[in-house]
């Protein structure tokens, strides 16, 4: 026995197992019949009364455009208000005191349980029950100020504000108490230990639920057509009216919104990764390293032993 | 071997560091403290032990005001914790005014609460420049020197999930340090280290007494306290059941209460 501990035998390379492997013929069958469904969708769609030819022009039409770009900022803006408004609840809702918590949480139970549609078509049509806008400084009729903008953003962003106060609560929450108390013994207050300690930590779990909520956004601002906002799909059907090219403009649309939220996709990732500094003892690399690295294993190939 | 003590400050009382009047503490229905009298002079290594449950900790954080007492008298440094008093009135201390006290009161926790998103060299420079406002360049001169102190000179870039548990808990020593305090409060600071790690913790820990740091230290390391410590509490259900040199309580415990405990610790 002790000659096991005091002596260790010289590594005998191992012999590699060489075993036939199981066939799974199931993958095979399944395989082939998704390829065969695709096959056929694909037949359908190109025998399908559709002028594909078009699709390309009407991609840079300008009218197009002008409806990416207002689909864009009017996401951009809500989102932007959403988080601001968010950020406020949640702290409102976290408060000790009980009028301001009680609001935030009838804030939420409001917005979050009647659908955007409804809420959009109320602020479109508020005129009708306060014809005028009255601030004390400034009065003028509620449809002046009533733009399809304003209905379209106040629609949106107040929607958006309920479902980012509820993530920023999470994120807030998931940070240890531990932390706040060491922050609190170091002499640090409560608003300093919020945005130095808590904050940065609790953007690790509200960063991917917010990039989620954005991509949304990108596709339920198309709502806003309802109040005439003049976004992508007003856009699109602005022109099948008259061209009467009404599919392929959904196509056209369809095209605009992949392109959008895959780019903001890209910009997600690459924003995780950079609140995810210190969760984990390494980073994952990005796309670019990636495929850096694998060039350079590729370059190296007959050498594996440097491809480190 | 460069010295700690330009890191050690001493009260400027002239009394005890810490007085503790019948300190009561409870949450809701359990009362936690049952009355807690006791004194730290400056420059002295204050133990204390007990079963779980006994308060010990409780106290501690009593000391820093991360807990308000129930009752009784708290003072550091001859200040009240957490109040002022003016004739027979008390009044609470405005949130600023109780993170300035516990500027001057380091703290060591068992589980570290380093913060995982700062670099260990972030960690301890966060204090001194966001409640010192000392410029960068003097806290980062101050912390490259105490990790290097705590021996972990060669880490300071590491984030805290790159570290061991003992070396974490080196940097934590090295970011309460980073404020000059003049008490330092170790609660149970070894308790989720790994046995072989709590030797490098206690190592650090013993250093900084040799250095005159006032400490308070809640612990199980029966070998350390007897070894470093001046003096020694036990403490059970909330009240101090025996109080001593360590040496004494430990080698000759007086009450059938500590009698039983050591016998199961030692």
């Amino acid at each position: 026995m002790t000659d096991i501990v005091d002596k260790v035998p010289a590594p005998v390379p191992p012999e590699q197992i060489k075993a036939i492997p199981v066939r799974h013929y199931g993958r095979w069958v399944a395989g082939a019949a998704v390829l065969a469904i695709l096959v056929l969708i694909g037949i359908a769609f190109s025998n399908a009364k559709i002028h594909y030819d078009v699709i390309p022009d009407y991609l840079t039409d300008g009218t197009i455009l002008s409806g990416v770009w207002h689909t864009l900022y009017i996401s951009v803006l809500a989102m932007l208000l959403g988080l601001v408004l968010g950020v406020v609840l949640a702290v409102m809702r976290m408060s000790s005191n009980p009028v301001t918590s009680t609001v935030a949480w009838f804030y939420v139970w409001f917005f979050r349980g009647t659908p955007v549609l409804v809420q959009l078509l109320l602020w479109y049509n508020i005129a009708l029950i306060f014809p005028i806008l009255n601030l004390g400084f400034y009065k003028d009729e509620m449809n002046q100020v009533m733009t399809p903008f304003l209905a379209a953003l106040l629609g949106l962003g107040l929607n958006e504000a309920a479902y980012m106060s509820e993530i920023v609560r999470a994120g807030i929450q998931s940070v240890d108490m531990g932390q706040t108390e060491a922050s609190h013994a170091l002499g640090m207050t409560q608003g300093k230990t919020l945005r130095r300690v808590v904050l940065p930590q609790a953007m690790r779990v509200i960063v991917p639920p917010t990039g989620n909520e954005f991509i949304n956004m990108l596709k339920t601002s198309s709502l806003a057509y309802a109040v005439q906002f003049n976004e992508l799909i007003k856009r699109s059907t602005d022109i099948s009216s008259t061209s009467l090219a009404v599919v392929e403009l959904y196509f056209v649309a369809s095209i605009w919104y992949l392109i959008l939220t895959s780019v903001f996709s890209v910009g997600q990732y690459y924003l995780e990764r950079r609140y995810a500094r210190g969760s984990s003892r390494t980073l994952p690399p990005t796309p670019l390293q990636r495929l850096r690295k694998n060039l350079a294993l590729f370059g190296s190939f007959r050498r594996p032993e440097v491809s480190r | 071997m460069t010295s700690l003590s330009k890191d050690v400050a001493t009260g400027g009382s002239g009394g005890p560091m810490v007085r503790a009047e019948g300190v009561h503490k409870s949450f809701g229905l359990a009362h936690i403290l049952k009355g807690i009298d006791l004194e730290v002079n400056p420059r002295e290594v204050f133990c204390l032990i007990g079963p779980s449950g006994s308060g010990k900790s409780t106290f501690l954080r009593c000391i820093n005001h991360l807990e308000k007492i129930s009752a009784g008298r708290l003072y550091v440094d001859g200040d009240l914790v957490g109040y002022r008093q003016k004739g027979d009135k008390l009044y609470e201390l405005k949130e600023s005014e109780v993170a300035a006290q516990r500027r001057d009161i380091g703290m060591v926790f068992q589980r570290f609460n380093l913060f995982p998103h700062m670099t260990a060299l972030e960690n301890v420079m966060e204090a001194p420049v966001q409640v010192k406002r000392e410029t960068k360049a003097v806290a980062r001169e101050r912390a490259q020197r105490l990790l290097d102190r705590v021996g972990l000179g060669d880490r300071t870039g590491h984030y805290p999930a790159q570290l061991s548990g003992g070396q974490q808990q080196r940097v934590a020593i090295a970011r309460a340090l980073a404020m000059q305090p003049k008490l330092m409060l170790f609660d149970e600071p070894t308790s989720a280290l790994d046995p072989e790690l709590v030797g490098e913790v206690l190592d650090v820990m013993r250093d900084l007494a040799e250095d005159g740091m006032t400490m308070i230290v809640v612990t199980h390391e029966m070998g350390f306290a007897r070894e470093v410590g001046d003096s020694l509490v036990f403490m059970d259900d909330g009240v101090v059941v025996e109080a001593g040199h360590p040496r004494q309580v430990l080698g000759d415990p007086q009450h059938e209460r500590t009698k039983s405990f050591l016998s199961k610790v030692l």
